[in-house]
């Protein structure tokens, strides 16, 4: 089930300052796509490390949409990576597209 | 405090510089998205406090740590709590962040940094300019005069250093922080949390120690490449 996002910290962090509020959502809806597609390309090159790198800089929006058990699966799939394994794969992805779907609505 | 940010994501940099100008303390003077460029504006300018992201490509926060001869107090800010141990390393780091990073955590995290001793980023003397030749250390009440040169290391002991020169040793009742500070960082060196050995003494390195006369010292990894940095390498 596709998980629901909040925007508590993104409010909390722009305290009432729409314009900042729309700012960072304007930086996540442009870095998102930039960072996923070079998760893609590494996921391709085949080098788990590297995709573990990337995995763990998209955390970062993950929990800025306040995506918790996203979260926890990127954490994993992290660890997973590190010892390179690919398990939870499919579900990370998932948030990822979920992500996406997202941002297109907000 | 004249701060910069260093991290690879536009967006924590978005973060933390709406976070830097709510609190009056701080003033962002520049922000980066890599190490290097900031490690060529740091060579040219000063700065009070870095916020800097760990994981960057190619370079990471630790690395630029490393390259900075002295480092300004440092925050640093990341994903991942499991640096936090390799954090203790250094001691120009002050606080460590992790993301997303709320506002209250923030304001603590620069508190700290504002009360840390101004001595972390003290500028080491040099051999002859600043401090003469010599130090002086309190024994049994009275000063004895130590030349610099004749250093062979200094050993943290509990609340004691053990100075070791070519003549003799003395017990002193001080800090490995303090003694780091008054001696000239062009001869010494701290290898170690426990060590600073006089790097004209080295007779040989291997691995993670070095020999200085009889001893063999524990190199830390965070420390070694500063060491070799030293070394005149043919």
């Amino acid at each position: 089930m596709k998980e629901n996002h909040n925007l508590a910290y993104l409010k909390e962090l722009s305290d009432g300052d729409e314009v900042f509020e729309k700012k960072l959502l304007d930086i996540l809806k442009a870095e998102l796509p930039e960072e996923i597609e070079e998760y893609q390309n590494k996921i391709r090159s085949n080098s788990l490390s590297l995709v573990a790198e990337n995995v763990h800089k998209l955390k970062h929006k993950i929990s800025i949409l306040g995506l918790e058990k996203s979260y926890e699966i990127a954490s994993n799939y992290e660890k997973n990576l590190k010892l390179d394994n690919l398990d939870l794969q499919i579900e990370f992805e998932k948030v990822l597209n979920n992500m996406v779907e997202i941002l297109k609505k907000i | 405090m004249k701060s910069i940010i260093i991290d690879d994501e536009k967006m924590a940099r978005a973060i933390i510089g709406q976070l830097i100008s709510a609190n009056k303390n701080l003033n962002l003077v520049s922000e980066f998205s890599n190490a290097i460029e900031a490690i060529k504006f740091l060579n040219q300018n000063k700065v009070d406090l870095i916020f800097l992201d760990i994981h960057m490509p190619n370079f990471t926060g630790f690395d630029l740590i490393q390259t900075l001869k002295n480092p300004p107090k440092v925050i640093l800010i990341t994903s991942d709590k499991n640096f936090a141990l390799d954090a203790f390393e250094y001691e120009c780091i002050v606080d460590y962040i992790v993301k997303p990073i709320t506002p209250e955590r923030f304001n603590k995290a620069v508190q700290k940094a504002m009360s840390v001793s101004s001595s972390n980023g003290v500028t080491k003397k040099s051999t002859e300019n600043e401090t003469g030749k010599e130090l002086y250390v309190n024994i049994d009440r009275r000063l004895i005069k130590i030349n610099f040169e004749s250093i062979k290391l200094v050993e943290a002991k509990g609340d004691y250093i053990l100075i070791k020169t070519e003549g003799k040793n003395y017990t002193v009742h001080s800090t490995m922080k303090k003694i780091e500070e008054k001696l000239p960082d062009d001869l010494f060196l701290k290898i170690h949390r426990s060590y600073i050995i006089n790097t004209k003494k080295i007779i040989d390195i291997e691995d993670n120690s070095v020999l200085i006369d009889n001893d063999v010292i524990p190199v830390s990894r965070s420390n070694r490449p500063e060491l070799i940095k030293r070394l005149n390498l043919l």
